[in-house]
């Protein structure tokens, strides 16, 4: 993919995101995490219905890497299993850290296989896997 | 000025970020390397030539730094690993065994962590309260405003010189005459002042007082805690070892070395203490009022210039200190301090370790600038025609 394309993709998810405001409803579990190393802070909250994230919303304060990526990641996973999610999640991942994936399962996510040239914004990337992994973590 | 003098600086960056650490002039960097190539050996031990030299090398620092700060005797000069390390052992060696349940310390909401986490965790072993004065608009703390939170158990006072986060300059000569007056003990964290200002434990009335080397051009790892004799008398020390016991048996008993020695367990960074000495010696030749001089003149041309940028919020245009806070509408700082470092510029983003300070200013994170004498106005040049074009800021995404 075009550098330019994936800037482009990142902007819109940044500036325009995807699936933001925590929705006031105990059907959602939430979970925040922050990055230790700077000042991203973000909440996910998801909603689990027979076995799938039926729906995904997230806020905070973070930056344009992290906001982004959230943004993306709650429109890849929603209506996805959970099994399929922790294969999605996992992936990237390994995308991020450099190691062998399958780009397949990740669709929208891709526009981030570039992060790893900039080691400093790995931790925004991964963010907002942490939160919905616990969230899937503990619905398994 | 005295660009010359700092090797680094000849390679292009732009430092702006002063108030984390400060570059290290040719003159502390070679004292450094001296002790380790012509006379490395340990301080207190020897009779041999070399070691001599370590005593009367470290011991000579701690007679400088006295008379830096205007103690009076060398004996309320203890070498710490830094302003962290001294202000744990303020609180925990001498606050633990001095305050009661029914006392107050005063404190304020941007002070640094390590002025704050260690007061709350002994305020939650001991019980006393912790009371915070209350910011003026711009943020700064004014004489008013600590009167109005002096109460009758009010024990302690323990704020920084300059802030860390925002930068203002604290009324601390008028402080330090309260805490006379009212027999409160006044704790100064001079972090952020001592390589820029003259700090005078006397003038001041301080009775404990905090600083790290690596933020007046000395190396990291090493600082200093004074404290008024009487009071460092008291202060039980908590690190237990070689270097500051006179004798031990197996019955349990053990006798303690005097002052400053007593605080001094195990081997020092002698090589830091060293280079401490260097950087009071290079800061003396160049001279504080010309720093701070130099200082306000090009924090008046940053505010000035950076007044021009489109959509900048500047949150303090004081002229009292080197640093400033701001924001760009619509950027989130990191990414901010990210586009800058493509121009070599480095600049801190973040909430800067005073995190209670997100209480009382509404953004949470922000760019800080924070000057020192070897900045110039090319520089501040550079950084401006960065910021104006602000379409870029996010190209460093990708």
């Amino acid at each position: 993919m075009d550098v330019n394309l994936k800037r482009e993709a990142i902007l819109d998810n940044y500036q325009n995101p995807a699936n933001r405001g925590l929705p006031k409803d105990s059907a959602y579990k939430e979970v925040n995490s922050r990055n230790e190393s700077c000042v991203d802070n973000i909440t996910v909250a998801a909603k689990v219905v027979d076995g799938k994230l039926d729906d995904i919303k997230f806020d905070g304060e973070a930056c344009a890497i992290c906001t982004s990526a959230t943004s993306v990641m709650t429109k890849e996973l929603k209506g996805k299993s959970l099994e399929e999610a922790e294969l999605i999640v996992e992936n990237f991942n390994r995308m991020i850290d450099e190691l062998p994936y399958d780009e397949d399962l990740l669709g929208e996510l891709n526009i981030y296989n570039e992060v790893y040239k900039q080691p400093s914004r790995k931790k925004c990337a991964l963010l907002p896997m942490e939160s919905i992994k616990k969230i899937i973590d503990d619905e398994e | 000025m005295n660009r010359e003098d700092f090797d680094i600086l000849s390679t292009g960056i732009i430092y702006l970020d002063n108030a984390a650490t400060t570059q290290k002039p040719r003159s502390v960097v070679s004292e450094i390397v001296d002790y380790y190539t012509k006379y490395t050996a340990n301080a207190h031990r020897g009779d041999y030539d070399i070691s001599l030299k370590v005593d009367e090398k470290y011991d000579g620092v701690r007679e400088k730094v006295r008379d830096f700060i205007n103690a009076e005797t060398s004996k309320e000069i203890i070498f710490t690993k830094g302003s962290t390390e001294s202000f744990n052992m303020i609180i925990f060696g001498f606050m633990a065994n001095y305050l009661k349940k029914e006392d107050r310390v005063l404190l304020t909401k941007g002070e640094h962590a390590s002025n704050i986490l260690p007061w709350l965790t002994l305020s939650k072993k001991i019980g006393f309260t912790i009371d915070y004065i209350d910011l003026e608009d711009d943020y700064s703390v004014s004489i008013e405003k600590v009167k109005e939170k002096i109460y009758e158990n009010t024990k302690v006072i323990s704020i920084a010189h300059i802030s860390n986060s925002i930068g203002d300059l604290r009324p601390v000569k008028e402080i330090g005459e309260i805490c006379k007056r009212n027999n409160i003990l006044f704790v100064l964290d001079a972090t952020q002042s001592i390589g820029h200002l003259k700090v005078d434990v006397l003038d001041l009335n301080v009775d404990f007082l905090g600083f790290s080397a690596h933020k007046m051009l000395g190396p990291t790892g090493v600082g200093v805690l004074y404290g008024k004799l009487n009071l460092l008398e008291e202060l039980v020390p908590i690190e237990y070892g070689g270097g500051m016991n006179i004798s031990f048996n197996s019955d349990g008993e053990y006798e303690l070395k005097s002052l400053p020695n007593r605080l001094e367990a195990g081997t020092r960074n002698i090589a830091g203490v060293i280079g401490l000495g260097a950087a009071i010696d290079y800061l003396e030749s160049v001279g504080l009022d010309r720093i701070h001089e130099y200082e306000m003149n090009l924090k008046r041309y940053l505010v000035e210039r950076l007044s021009t940028v489109p959509n900048i919020k500047i949150y303090n245009k004081s002229l009292d200190t080197g640093v400033l806070l701001f924001n760009i509408n619509n950027y989130f700082s990191q990414d901010v301090a990210i586009y800058l470092n493509k121009f070599n510029i480095c600049i801190r983003a973040g909430n800067h370790c005073a995190k209670m300070l997100q209480e009382a200013i509404c953004d949470t994170n922000t760019c800080r600038i924070s000057l020192y004498f070897y900045n110039t106005k090319e520089e501040i040049d550079i950084l401006v025609n960065a910021l104006m074009n602000q379409d870029k800021i996010l190209d460093t995404v990708v």
